[in-house]
C-alpha cells in the first residue's frame, strides 16, 4: 500500500452525523464518514443507497440538515462548489461536464482564468498540464478539441481539470460506466500514482470488482445509512453484497445449458447511417435461435443502441432481417408496432425516456406499445381501462413489483421497479425475439437477480433473447454465445466458457482479441 | 416515494390560493388608483352574478372560453401550443356564414348541427396546415399559429369588404342571417319550465354544446386509443416512437381537434350572438383560451371552471368600467393577475403549501 497514512493521523475528510432530507424522503440520515489521507476510499451502495446524496452535500449542491464536514482536521461550511474547490476538493462527474468545441486547455482554465486576457492563463496552464502528465500518466494532447476526444479522454481531462484546481481530495463518481476494461485499467494506474503522491481519492461505483481491486478502506451504504465501513483486505465481494442488500445474494447465476432451436433472428449485412452521414452500422450480421441468449458486449456507442434501434423499429436500415423465416421491411420509420406484430418484444436500454412514459400510471404503462391489443378495447371506440387495471395488477404480482399499485405514477416506483414493469409488460407476451437493452442499469442487486432469473426463464421457455449490455459481468453470465461490437462491426463471436474479461477487452477495443 | 401533498391539495387549493393572492393584489392596486375595492367587488359580483341578464352574460362569454381553452388544452396534451385559436375561430365564423347564408334554412335544430360541423371544418382546415408544417417540416407550431391569426384577419377582412358585404351596405359585415337559423337562448330554452331568464342576454343553447364538448374531449382524452397516443407523445416523444405511435399522425390528429374546437366557438358568438360575420368577431377569446386553459390544468373539467372565471372576470369588468371610474384597462390587469399567480407563478403556491403539508404530517406522525 504505497504512500498510505505515513504517520500523519488527521483525517483528510471527517462527516459527523450529516442528514439529509428531500421532502418525505430522508436520503442521508445521521452519516459519519472518515477518510485518511493518501487512501482510496470506496462508497458502495444500491441504487437510492444516498451514495450520490452525500458526496453532493461534501461537493457545496446540497446542504445537509444537520451534521459537521471537517477537511484536514478543520470545520467547515460547503455552500458551494467554488467553496468545496477552495476547500481542495475536486469531483469527477459520471456525466462529463465538458464544453465539447473547446480545446482541453480552455477547459481546463475555464472558470479559473487570471485576468482578462487568456493568453497567459493558457501559457500557464500549458505547463502546468505538461508537469500534471508527467507526475501521473495523465497524458492528454492540450490543444485536441474535446468532441474529437474519446471517453477515456474525456475523463483524464476531468481529472486533469480538477489537479489544476489544485484539489487534494478528488471524488469520482462512476468513473468506469463508460471505459473499455484496458481504459478502467488505465484509470486505475492514475489513480494509483495520486495515492503515492499523497492525494486523497473517493470513489463510487456499483462494481465491487473495483472496489476489491483498488481501494484501501470502503464503506457501504444502505437506504441513506452508513452501515459499515472496512478494510478493503478484511472484507469479500459476498460480504459487501450482503452489506449493500442487507441478505444473502447470488453473484452466480445457476442456470442449464441452452438448448438452441430453429434460427428465430436472422440479420445480414444491416447498415444505418445516422442524420450526420456518419455510418454507425458498417454491415452487421448475427442469427439468434430459440432458446438461447445472445450476448452483445461493447463500449456503450459503437453501434449497439442503433442495432436494437433497427430491430425495434425506431431507426430506418438497409440489409435484411428475418424473424421465423419471414423477411421484415427495414425502410419505414415508426415501425414499432409492425415489429411487435412480428413477434418482437422489446426492452429499451433507457427505460426512463423510452420503455415508459414516467407520468403514465403503472396500468397505462403495461399496454405501452401494445395498446391496440384487442384486448385492450371494450368497444370500438372505448379502451376498457378497468380490464387493463386487473390484468396489470395481475403482472405486477407475478414479476413482484413494488408497491403492487397499477394507480401509481411510473416516476413513484424505484429504478428495479420501474424495469420490473417493462420486463413484464415485454416478457408476458411470449414474444419469439425478446431484444434487451441494458437490461440492469440502474438497478438494485436484488432487482438484478430477479431480473436476470426471468431472461433465463423465458429462454428457457424457447424465446429467442438478444442481450445489450456494457456490463461484462452480465454477458458473461447470461449469455449462450458472446458476439463483440465495436466501431458498427462485430469484432469476433465467442462462447462464455472458452473466454473472459481480458480476451473480450480486446475485441471491445477494436483489436481481434486471442487467436479463436 | 410518496407524494408531497393530496391530490385535493394539487387540484383545488392551490387554484384557489393563487386566485386569492391575486384578488389580493389587484385589491391594492384599485385602492392605488384612488377607488374602493369592496364596492369594485360589488359592483363585478352584482353585475356578472346578480341578475339572469348578468348570467347571460358572463355564460355567454365563458362559452367562447371553453371551447378556446378546450382547444389549447387538447393540444398542450400532445405539447404542442396551439396559439392560433384566434383565427381558428375566425375561419369558423367564415364556416358558419357560409352555411347559414346559403340555404334557406326551415329550423334551427336543422341549421346547428350543419353550421357546428362548417365552423369545426374551417376551423380544423385553418389548423392543419400549421399542423403539417410542424408534423413534417418542424416549422415551430407557436410561430406559425401566431402567424395564421393575422393570414386570417386579413382574409376575413378582404371577404367582409369585398366579397360577403350586402350590396349597398356601408360596414364589412355579412347580411343577417335568416330567422330559420337563430339559436334559441337561455330564455327561450328555460320558459317551458317557468323560470324567467332575460331575453335580453346573449348566452344561447351553444353553452350546453361547450359542456358536451368537456365531456367529449375527457371521453377522447382518457378513455380512447387516440387519447392515449396524444397524451404518451406529449409526454415523452422518444417513448412514443418506441412504441410506434406515429408522430405526425399524432400531431395532426392533436391540432386538427384543437383547430375544430376553436371553430367552433364561432357558433356561440357568430351564429347565436350576431346573427351575422363581422369583423374582430372573435374579440381575443382565442388568446383568453390560453390563459383558461393554463389554469384549468389543460383538463376539460379544469377548463369548464375557468371559463366560467374569466366568463365571470369578462362581464364583471364591463359592468366595472361601466358604472364606475375605474377604467376597462383595470380589469385587464385583474385578468393579467389571475393568469400570473395560477399560471406563472404555481410555485411559489405550490412550495410553501408542500413545506405545510409536510410539516403537518411529521407533526402526525
Amino acid at each position: 500500500m504505497a504512500g498510505a497514512a505515513g504517520g500523519q493521523r488527521v483525517p483528510a475528510i471527517e462527516l459527523r452525523g450529516i442528514s439529509k432530507a428531500f421532502g418525505p424522503v430522508q436520503a442521508n440520515r445521521d452519516i459519519s464518514l472518515t477518510v485518511m489521507p493518501g487512501t482510496i476510499h470506496g462508497i458502495v451502495g444500491e441504487n437510492g443507497a444516498g451514495k450520490s446524496t452525500l458526496m453532493s452535500i461534501l461537493y457545496g449542491f446540497y446542504k445537509a440538515d444537520t451534521g459537521e464536514i471537517r477537511i484536514a482536521g478543520r470545520p467547515i461550511q460547503i455552500p458551494d462548489s467554488q467553496a468545496a474547490i477552495r476547500a481542495g476538493i475536486g469531483m469527477v462527474f459520471q456525466h462529463f461536464k465538458l464544453v465539447e468545441p473547446f480545446t482541453v486547455l480552455e477547459n481546463v482554465i475555464l472558470g479559473v482564468e487570471d485576468g482578462r486576457l487568456l493568453r497567459p492563463s493558457l501559457a500557464r496552464a500549458r505547463g502546468e498540464l505538461t508537469r500534471l502528465a508527467a507526475d501521473y500518466e495523465l497524458h492528454v494532447d492540450p490543444d485536441a478539441r474535446i468532441e474529437d476526444l474519446g471517453v477515456g479522454m474525456k475523463q483524464r481531462v476531468e481529472i486533469l481539470k480538477a489537479l489544476y484546481r489544485q484539489a487534494d481530495i478528488l471524488i469520482l463518481d462512476e468513473p468506469t460506466g463508460v471505459l473499455t476494461p484496458a481504459e478502467a485499467d488505465h484509470l486505475f494506474r492514475i489513480l494509483e500514482n495520486l495515492r503515492s503522491q499523497g492525494k486523497t481519492i473517493i470513489l463510487i461505483t456499483h462494481k465491487l470488482r473495483e472496489i476489491m481491486a483498488i481501494t484501501d478502506t470502503v464503506s457501504v451504504m444502505r437506504r441513506g445509512q452508513m452501515v459499515a465501513t472496512v478494510a478493503t483486505a478484511q472484507t469479500s465481494p459476498g460480504e459487501l453484497a450482503e452489506l449493500m442488500v442487507g441478505r444473502k445474494v447470488l453473484l452466480h447465476l445457476d442456470k442449464k445449458p441452452a438448448a438452441p432451436g430453429r434460427n428465430v433472428l436472422e440479420v445480414k449485412n444491416l447498415r444505418v447511417t445516422d442524420i450526420d452521414g456518419v455510418e454507425r452500422l458498417k454491415g452487421v450480421s448475427l442469427t439468434v435461435r430459440a432458446g438461447e441468449i445472445l450476448g452483445i458486449a461493447g463500449v456503450a456507442g459503437n453501434g449497439q443502441s442503433q442495432l436494437l434501434g433497427v430491430l425495434g423499429g425506431t431507426l430506418p436500415a438497409s440489409g435484411i432481417v428475418r424473424i421465423e423465416g419471414q423477411a421484415i421491411d427495414l425502410g419505414a420509420r415508426n415501425a414499432g408496432q409492425a415489429r411487435r406484430a412480428a413477434g418482437i418484444a422489446h426492452v429499451p436500454e433507457d427505460r426512463q425516456r423510452e420503455g415508459l412514459v414516467m407520468e403514465f400510471l403503472a396500468w397505462e404503462n403495461m399496454i405501452f406499445g401494445y395498446h391496440h391489443d384487442p384486448a385492450c378495447q371494450r368497444n370500438r371506440a372505448l379502451m376498457d381501462n378497468a380490464a387493463i387495471r386487473a390484468m396489470t395488477a395481475e403482472r405486477m404480482e407475478h414479476f413482484d413489483v413494488r408497491p403492487p399499485d397499477p394507480d401509481l405514477q411510473a416516476r413513484n416506483f424505484s429504478g428495479g421497479n420501474q424495469q420490473k414493469i417493462v420486463l413484464a409488460r415485454e416478457i408476458e407476451r411470449n414474444p419469439a425475439l425478446l431484444i434487451v437493452g441494458q437490461p440492469t442499469r440502474g438497478v438494485d442487486i436484488g432487482a438484478i437477480e430477479f431480473i436476470h432469473q426471468r431472461l433465463i426463464a423465458l429462454r428457457d421457455a424457447g424465446a429467442a433473447i438478444l442481450l445489450v449490455s456494457v456490463e461484462l459481468d452480465e454477458i458473461l453470465s447470461l449469455s449462450d454465445r458472446i458476439a463483440v461490437m465495436f466501431d458498427g462491426r462485430i469484432m469476433g463471436e465467442r462462447r462464455p466458457e472458452e473466454t473472459d474479461e481480458k480476451d473480450l477487452g480486446l475485441m471491445m477495443a477494436g483489436m481481434r482479441g486471442k487467436a479463436a | 416515494m410518496r407524494e408531497a401533498m393530496p391530490k385535493w391539495a394539487d387540484l383545488v387549493l392551490i387554484p384557489l390560493v393563487s386566485l386569492v393572492l391575486a384578488f389580493a393584489l389587484s385589491a391594492l392596486v384599485i385602492l392605488a388608483i384612488g377607488e374602493d375595492p369592496v364596492a369594485a367587488v360589488r359592483m363585478m359580483v352584482s353585475g356578472a352574478l346578480g341578475s339572469t341578464y348578468g348570467w347571460g352574460y358572463t355564460l355567454y362569454y365563458a362559452t367562447n372560453f371553453i371551447f378556446t381553452g378546450l382547444a389549447v388544452a387538447v393540444a398542450f396534451q400532445a405539447r404542442l401550443f396551439n396559439i392560433g385559436g384566434e383565427g381558428q375561430a375566425m375561419l369558423g365564423g367564415l364556416g358558419v356564414a357560409l352555411i347559414c347564408l346559403s340555404l334557406p334554412w326551415p329550423h334551427w335544430a336543422l341549421a346547428l348541427p350543419a353550421a357546428a360541423l362548417g365552423a369545426a371544418l374551417f376551423g380544423a382546415a385553418w389548423a392543419a396546415i400549421p399542423a403539417w408544417l410542424q408534423a413534417t417540416r418542424g416549422s415551430h407550431v407557436v410561430i406559425t399559429t401566431i402567424m395564421f391569426n393575422f393570414i386570417a384577419a386579413a382574409v376575413l377582412n378582404y371577404l367582409l369588404v369585398n366579397v360577403m358585404r350586402p350590396i349597398g351596405a356601408m360596414d364589412p359585415a355579412t347580411a343577417k342571417f335568416p330567422p330559420g337559423t337563430h339559436l334559441p337562448s337561455l330564455h327561450d330554452l328555460l320558459a317551458p319550465f317557468g323560470f324567467a331568464f332575460s331575453r335580453a342576454a346573449p348566452a344561447n343553447i351553444t353553452f350546453l354544446i361547450a359542456i358536451a364538448a368537456c365531456v367529449l374531449v375527457w371521453l377522447i382524452l382518457w378513455r380512447t386509443r387516440l387519447g392515449y397516443e396524444i397524451r404518451a407523445y406529449g409526454h415523452s416523444e422518444p417513448a412514443a416512437i418506441y412504441a410506434g405511435i406515429k408522430p405526425v399522425r399524432i400531431v395532426m390528429a392533436a391540432m386538427l381537434i384543437s383547430g375544430a374546437l376553436a371553430g367552433l366557438m364561432a357558433v356561440n358568438n357568430v351564429m347565436g350572438e350576431a346573427e351575422r360575420l363581422v369583423l374582430n368577431a372573435v374579440e381575443g377569446a382565442g388568446f383568453i383560451g390560453i390563459a383558461v386553459a393554463l389554469m384549468g390544468r389543460s383538463h376539460p373539467f379544469g377548463v369548464f371552471l375557468a371559463a366560467l372565471l374569466f366568463g365571470f372576470l369578462y362581464q364583471g369588468g364591463a359592468e366595472l368600467a361601466l358604472w364606475t371610474d375605474i377604467p376597462r384597462e383595470m380589469i385587464v390587469v385583474i385578468q393579467a393577475l389571475v393568469i400570473l399567480f395560477t399560471g406563472a407563478l404555481d410555485n411559489m403556491v405550490r412550495m410553501p403549501l408542500e413545506r405545510l403539508f409536510l410539516a403537518l404530517r411529521r407533526g402526525r406522525a
